[in-house]
């Protein structure tokens, strides 16, 4: 399954789950990925082993001036155009492909490569674009018009890594546990909708934002349209892709607060906006207003990882659970509570954020 | 009775291992999210240590089931008879169309707690929580009891839409008539004759938990059952 044939929402149906899970030290201390494993491994059986994946912050450290590249390749010709898109617009500083250890839990991989690029300086002043917009640009294009090539990591000091599997072997594949991170998330598959491919296995990643998602965006549609109206292309065949780029949209072009950009994707209701205080009333009705198809509509709990921290969002009717903790420096966030005791058996303050509260955790002084 | 140390044990393998069994006691070490525990068992007793996953006691069908610690979501869904205890907390829709047998709860439970429970003659399911309730506490319920004692509270006694689409059944709290509750649903505060009703639903709580009965009767206790002179016409969203 290479994902050519398109399967967008709608045309294919799949009943569904899902597992999630977060993991951040606000110490900013760095920490094997393999907890990211143990935690979400636990949740084996809200997947299918059909797609597992997980997004690791500060994990390169010697390259944190660079964006790295990950890229899965249906061909060697797809490679090679790639390839020659890079060296056209960007300074290839280092690439390899991403180590990996073969077991019979994952097949049929593409290649994956990984580069460490900077836009060439030449090429960026001719766009005119800054360079984050630069980069953003590039993933679109090579997402859009390069057939058997997926960009799926774009960040500076980040990675994703994800495949068609159960999340726990995904993560061996990967061997995450020779990576260190300061945040962790993870993602079990239970496609709905649409067929496991390696593109559509979470984490979705734009720059450095990623999403892993539990639920299914009943607006999907109405998101899509909204969102390819501002230049992104949703390529990848499954809804949570949508996601990435409304967060990418709000945040980053429109300059939006996490919590803020968390209010319009699960916007309160209008009776509960009536019984707001007078200020409050006014920032929901203009967000409601002004951005009412970015509402993002049916069941969800995701988690967004971003450089510095982890933002944890539900539906506004809570239909997936979500669970928080945390002990010492170390915040937690699961689709179920065993899946952070796996990792911390101790963990205090346990609770359940609420439909349509964002909770933001944060990296002290990043 | 058996004991079972089940750390790392999945979940389908845990369960098989009770059902071949000719034990029909077992005490549980080191449960750490596996599914189904006691999922459809009659004449089981069944002590869990440790966090309990999702649809423990599901269709429980005359088994004790008693969690130490918290447990996850969907518990005692559509459970027909028998009880569980739960010495934590609760996840989300505890007592999902639930019909029969009790679960008493030590802590708090998450969203829409007895959503669509039912009654019927002999069969009259209770769910008594000890801390507080998320939203949609007996949303769409349908018959049978929840009690909310609010003890040791640091959020509200329920979240918003309580009892929506309620359509039977009853729900006592400890505490005032919740704001937004819906015109389809009638409060009233507790009378003489509501409090002895409660008084005997909850003693074996009070006895469980070692609680005294009498100060936790001595707070004022709303009631919130269905408005018969106006029924549901249409969707309930809309009336």
């Amino acid at each position: 399954m290479t994902g050519e044939e398109g399967f967008l929402e709608g045309r294919e149906h799949i009943p569904s789950g899902c597992a999630i899970s977060g993991l951040i030290d606000r110490s900013g201390r760095r920490f094997s990925g393999d907890a990211a494993i143990r935690s979400i491994s636990v949740m084996h059986d809200r997947s299918n082993g059909l797609g597992g994946g997980f997004a690791g912050y500060g994990i390169y450290p010697e390259y944190k001036d660079f964006y790295a590249f990950h890229l899965f390749f249906y061909s060697t010709d797809a490679k090679k155009q790639t390839e020659a898109y890079l060296d056209e617009y960007y300074d290839v500083i280092n690439l390899s492909k991403i180590p990996v250890t073969r077991t019979k839990a994952i097949t049929d991989e593409p290649l994956i490569w990984r580069y460490f690029v900077a836009p060439s300086p030449t090429k960026l002043a001719e766009s005119q674009l800054d360079e984050q917009e630069f980069v953003v640009r590039s993933a679109i294009h090579i997402n859009s018009t390069i057939k058997g090539a997926y960009l799926f990591s774009s960040g500076k000091n980040m990675g994703v890594f994800k495949a068609v599997g159960y999340p726990e072997d995904v993560g061996r594949f990967y061997r995450l546990d020779e990576y260190e991170g300061y945040c962790w998330t993870a993602h079990g598959r239970y496609p709905t909708n649409t067929p496991g491919w390696w593109g559509g296995s979470h984490p979705f990643a734009l720059l450095d934002t990623t999403v892993v998602h539990n639920g299914e965006i009943s607006s999907y549609d109405a998101n899509r349209r909204a969102i390819e109206m501002f230049g992104y292309r949703c390529t990848l065949s499954t809804d949570t892709e949508v996601i990435t780029y409304m967060l990418d949209y709000l945040h980053r072009r429109k300059g939006l607060s996490f919590k803020e950009t968390a209010q319009i994707l699960a916007a309160p209701f209008w009776f509960e906006i009536e019984h707001m205080p007078e200020k409050e009333k006014k920032l929901a009705t203009y967000l409601r207003t002004t951005y009412s198809s970015f509402l993002v509509t049916g069941p969800f709990s995701i988690l967004i990882g971003f450089t510095g921290g982890l933002m944890a969002l539900n539906d506004r009717l809570k239909l997936r659970s979500l669970v928080s903790g945390s002990k010492g420096p170390m915040t937690y966030f699961a689709s179920e509570e065993a899946a952070i005791r796996a990792v911390e058996p101790d963990v205090e303050n346990l609770t359940a954020p609420r439909g349509g509260e964002p909770v933001v955790v944060r990296v002290e002084g990043m | 009775m058996q004991q079972i140390n089940v750390q790392g044990m999945q979940a389908e393998a845990l369960n098989q291992m009770i059902r071949t069994s000719k034990e029909r006691e077992f005490r549980l070490c080191g449960v750490n999210g596996q599914r189904y525990i006691g999922c459809g068992l009659k004449g089981y007793s069944i002590t869990i240590e440790g966090t309990a996953g999702n649809a423990t006691g599901a269709l429980n069908d005359g088994s004790k089931i008693v969690v130490h610690g918290n447990v996850q979501d969907q518990a005692g869904d559509t459970m027909n008879g028998g009880s569980i205890i739960v010495t934590g907390s609760a996840g989300d829709a505890l007592g999902y169309a639930m019909r029969g047998g009790e679960i008493l709860v030590g802590g708090s439970v998450g969203y829409r707690c007895g959503i669509h429970m039912k009654a019927y003659q002999e069969r009259q399911p209770l769910i008594v929580i000890g801390g507080t309730a998320g939203s949609f506490l007996g949303e769409y319920q349908a018959g049978g009891t929840i009690v909310v004692l609010g003890m040791h509270a640091s959020s509200p006694l329920v979240g918003p839409c309580c009892a929506r689409g309620m359509y039977g059944g009853t729900i006592f709290l400890a505490g005032d008539k919740p704001q937004d509750l819906p015109d389809k649903v009638l409060h009233r505060d507790a009378t003489s004759e509501d409090m002895e009703r409660l008084s005997s639903l909850i003693e074996p709580y009070c006895q469980l938990f070692r609680l005294d009965k009498t100060s936790l009767l001595a707070h004022h206790f709303s009631v919130l059952v269905p408005n018969s002179s106006n029924p549901y016409r249409q969707l309930y969203t809309y009336a």
